[in-house]
């Protein structure tokens, strides 16, 4: 026999409830046979299914054949968007170079930020540290901001695109106290350290140290820098979508 | 500086391996998930210009799963038989190297018998738990994905796991 509440205690299992709705449900489970069995159920499909199914990957050659019709397709509008095309070729061949080369642009000093912000992130990851205000409001973490910084650290929400913000907390970066927004993308955390610097405007640049890869840039009088250990393409599609929000 | 940024192939390529995936779990064959792969991306770079820019694996999953559909109509249409779970389940893999062969083996059939599992679901039930717990997709975005409500995603989803632990309790039986 199932509880009413079995659906209910798979959106908790899927980390689809917010944390309130999630405290009351496990309150829930802790008095109910059924649902604590039904819980040890998709615990272990998703250990099987996670551990045992096959997650096919493109092969070598479909990658190959799939960016060849795309660059056919780009080559027959040659005068609706040449420069474009001509980007596209560009990164298709050249896109891992043009990375490294930033990478090796990237002064010593920048190094030893790096190094700081991929230890701040870590640091983070361990239990209890990960934010001193938990809310997937954005209305809620930017004034819990106020007051504590001496700076308004933007704080957008993209829960739309997949990367919902979980909350916010205080952190020591570069000789001054920073703000650290915290996004969620599946299983994978991702920091968002953000400070005034009175740099000039610079694009994304990425890096990568200890498995965790990098992605600083300047805009609007703040220095940025996003880490996780996401792939670098989705870090930087996060970080694409971030400065795509208003 | 950060290359390609807002370019097709920036924003779809990256999503190719999931593309791939959930193209061979929905057809059943490795050559049929290639040819709706290569289809899916074509049209992808069409509506490209309508791309809004929110969540490009979602948006390309969307795509890819709209193709495979229409595929999957068409096979049914000519009256073409699908592929046996055995045939389309992938060769064992290789022993690692200093690991013991026979506990290879026996992790090599359970990966079969669950891939066979998986591939006896409904195609419905059986996309809803791929993009679940094999591409982690929310249920958000897997209702974007299947273009159904989220009431359905998770019904689907409940369904799906219910009928995989029944089949692999039977699978365990005398």
């Amino acid at each position: 026999m199932d509880c009413d509440k079995a659906l209910l205690v798979q959106a908790e299992f899927d980390g689809e409830l917010d944390a309130a709705e999630a405290a009351r449900l496990a309150a829930h489970r802790e008095g109910c046979v059924p649902c604590r069995r039904r819980w040890r159920e998709l615990a272990a499909a998703r250990a099987a299914l996670r551990g045992g199914a096959t997650r096919h990957a493109a092969s070598p050659a479909l990658r190959r054949a799939v960016e060849a019709r795309l660059a056919a397709a780009a080559a027959d509008r040659p005068r609706r968007r040449p420069i474009r095309w001509w980007r596209e070729a560009l990164s298709f061949a050249a896109g891992a170079a043009l990375v490294a080369v930033t990478l090796v642009a990237m002064p010593s000093g920048r190094q030893n930020l790096v190094a700081a912000v991929v230890d701040d992130h870590i640091r983070a990851l361990q239990p209890g540290h990960l934010r001193d205000v938990v809310s997937t409001d954005q209305h809620t973490v930017k004034p819990w901001f106020d007051g504590r910084l001496d700076f308004a650290p933007p704080v957008k929400e993209l829960a739309q695109a997949g990367f919902p913000l979980e909350g916010g907390r205080l952190d020591y970066l570069a000789g001054r106290t920073v703000a650290a927004l915290v996004y969620t993308h599946g299983k994978h955390t991702i920091d968002l350290f953000v400070w005034p610097d009175r740099g000039a405007t610079t694009a994304p640049a990425s890096t990568a140290r200890n498995g965790y890869n990098v992605i600083h840039w300047r805009e609007h009088g703040m220095a940025l820098w996003a880490v996780s250990d996401l792939e670098r393409d989705q870090l930087r599609e996060f970080v694409r979508l971030w400065r795509q929000m208003p | 500086m950060m290359p390609e940024s807002g370019s097709f192939a920036a924003v779809a390529l990256p999503h190719l391996d999931a593309a791939y995936n959930l193209a061979r779990w929905l057809m059943g064959s490795a050559d049929e998930a290639e040819d709706v792969v290569q289809e899916a991306m074509l049209r992808a770079l069409t509506y490209f210009p309508s791309y809004r820019g929110v969540n490009a694996r979602a948006w390309v999953l969307q795509i890819v799963r709209n193709t495979a559909m229409a595929a999957l109509r068409m096979r049914r249409g000519l009256n073409l038989v699908p592929l046996a779970a055995e045939d389309c389940a992938p060769a064992p893999e290789p022993a690692d190297s200093g690991d013991d062969p026979e506990a290879a083996l026996i992790r090599a059939r359970a990966r079969q018998q669950l891939d066979g599992l998986l591939g006896t679901l409904p195609v419905e039930l059986r996309e809803a738990l791929v993009l679940r717990e094999l591409e982690e997709l929310s249920y958000r975005e897997i209702a974007q994905v299947t273009e159904a409500p989220i009431g359905t995603v998770m019904s689907r989803l409940w369904r799906a796991r219910r009928m995989l632990a029944a089949a692999a309790r039977q699978g365990d039986g005398p």
